[in-house]
């Protein structure tokens, strides 16, 4: 536990501030309700949530486990379909989409990054990273030559042509990181993605992904509870039993973290 | 996103070669298992090749017709024909017509147990690679690019075990033939039976694979994406 999440403050004070250049939407949800059937009883995993991301922003989504967290995480990437309310990404109701369109939907739209890596172990680094162009339909050629350069940028162009278990943790999620930047998605999952990695390499990631954000103006997205992510966030929600308890913008919460030391 | 440019997306054309890349090296690099569940597949095929050789060759030292030969087939409980080349007697037609019964019966057994085993062992490949899956499926993988992925596993899996299995057979029948009817065997080899055998031991192991593997496959298929989400495992 640190600072900033013993001091609640106004329940999304920081959404809308004034005087932010025009921004663009990239993921809406509206309402969103997602009720369980567990052995006739009803879980109420999440209870209308309202929120939109912007596209070039790194939001951080905090909560403790069972706060249905990982509910709205899922369906903000369309890995779920909401019970109630709606989840438009870049535009598009996720409901509405058919199986077909939600694999394109994934495929171009959606870079993923796991907890645990989640790389193909029979495949080399750099297949891992051109497998998502190959279900994109690019050539073998272009997917190289764009595998390479995305692994270069992730920082192991010397390691193409090994496969998962022979490299780090680290790098693998280096790997998972670049794979995930394939098609030039609109935006990047990250879920717990420094969960499996030690301190020093969960910030390198954090700082890679951070790097991307900023210099490929990439949207990140990412669940959780690592309170290294704040810092680089500029925007975080708080989920609490199924509901958006708080947002606060990074500028915010860094005043409240020097509010609070200075007590 | 307009509605429009996902229709414009459906021209992706499936990648056939990647998928056959993939399941080959998914063999490979869980070899021991493949084999254990391919030595299922050598056995059934061993038998029914051996069953059907050990036909093709009696058969064609029947139809020879040589009394030194008949002396030895009738020692192997083999109703001979006569000296005019007639067929044999309506009871020993009988006999045989019951042999032939127990014999399609057997086969179809073993070729039963095979499948099962086929299609257990491809649940089990299905089951421990869930995150694979879901993570492919992530990554934008269509559900017929997973179901190609374990058919083609299961199918080349097969083809090996079959060809395997038919030399197998082929050798059991021909060492107990040469034990029992000497070089007999090789003067009146029935080449042309024998690969009828063979090729129609092939169609049948592979497709047995396959129909091994369909419901494994379709139940990778349906997995949802977000399995690739569970970090235990």
């Amino acid at each position: 536990m640190t600072e900033t999440t013993t001091t609640p403050t106004g329940v999304a004070q920081a959404e809308h501030n004034e005087g932010d250049e025009e921004k663009r939407t990239v993921v809406r949800t509206q309402g969103v309700k997602k009720i369980y059937k567990m052995g006739g009883i009803e879980v109420h995993a999440l209870r209308g949530v309202d929120l939109e991301i912007y596209t070039g922003e790194y939001l951080s989504i905090m909560g403790p486990s069972g706060s249905g967290k990982s509910t709205f995480f899922n369906m903000v990437g369309g890995l779920d379909k909401p019970t109630e309310g709606k989840v438009y990404i870049d535009e598009v109701d996720v409901a509405q989409l058919d199986a077909y369109e939600l694999a394109w939907l994934r495929c171009r739209k959606i870079g993923y990054i796991f907890q645990s890596f989640n790389l193909i172990p029979v495949m080399t680094a750099l297949e891992n990273v051109t497998l998502p162009m190959v279900f994109a339909g690019l050539t073998s050629d272009e997917s190289r030559d764009k595998g390479m350069a995305l692994l270069k940028k992730v920082g192991l162009g010397e390691r193409y042509s090994h496969k998962p278990n022979e490299l780090s943790g680290g790098q693998q999620q280096r790997v998972a990181v670049a794979r995930a930047l394939a098609n030039d998605p609109a935006v990047v999952l990250a879920d717990e993605p420094t969960g499996n990695l030690d301190l020093k390499t969960g910030t390198e990631i954090i700082e890679l992904l951070r790097e991307m954000n900023e210099t490929q103006g990439v949207t990140i997205i990412s669940a959780t509870h690592d309170h290294k992510m704040l810092s680089v966030s500029d925007r975080v929600v708080w989920i609490k039993d199924g509901q958006k308890e708080r947002v606060a913008l990074r500028k915010d919460l860094e005043i409240e973290t020097v509010h609070v030391e200075g007590e | 996103m307009t509605e429009q440019s996902i229709v414009g997306g459906r021209t992706i054309s499936l990648p056939m070669s990647k998928a056959l890349e993939i399941s080959l090296r998914s063999l490979k690099i869980r070899f021991g298992r493949s084999l254990i569940t391919t030595s299922g597949i050598i056995l059934a095929i061993a038998f029914l090749m051996s069953v059907w050789s050990q036909n093709e060759i009696i058969g064609s030292l029947r139809a020879a017709n040589k009394s030194e030969l008949n002396l030895a087939l009738q020692k192997n409980g083999v109703e001979t024909l006569t000296a005019e080349g007639a067929d044999v007697s309506v009871e020993a037609q009988a006999r045989l017509a019951e042999e032939n019964s127990k014999q399609t019966w057997l086969i179809s057994l073993s070729l039963l147990v095979c499948v099962v085993g086929i299609a257990n062992a491809m649940l089990m490949s299905v089951t421990e690679r869930f995150r694979e899956i879901g993570t492919m499926k992530c990554l934008g993988a269509l559900d017929s690019f997973i179901i190609k992925l374990f058919l083609l596993e299961s199918t080349f899996q097969g083809l090996a075990g079959t060809i395997i299995g038919i030399f197998v057979g082929l050798l059991m029948t021909l060492t107990l033939a040469l034990l029992d009817y000497g070089a007999f065997v090789f003067e009146y080899f029935p080449v042309g039976g024998i690969l009828r055998s063979a090729t129609a031991a092939i169609v049948s192991g592979t497709l047995l694979s396959l129909i091994g593997a369909m419901m494994p496959a379709y139940k990778a298929a349906k997995m949802e994406p977000v399995e690739a989400m569970r970090s235990d495992s």
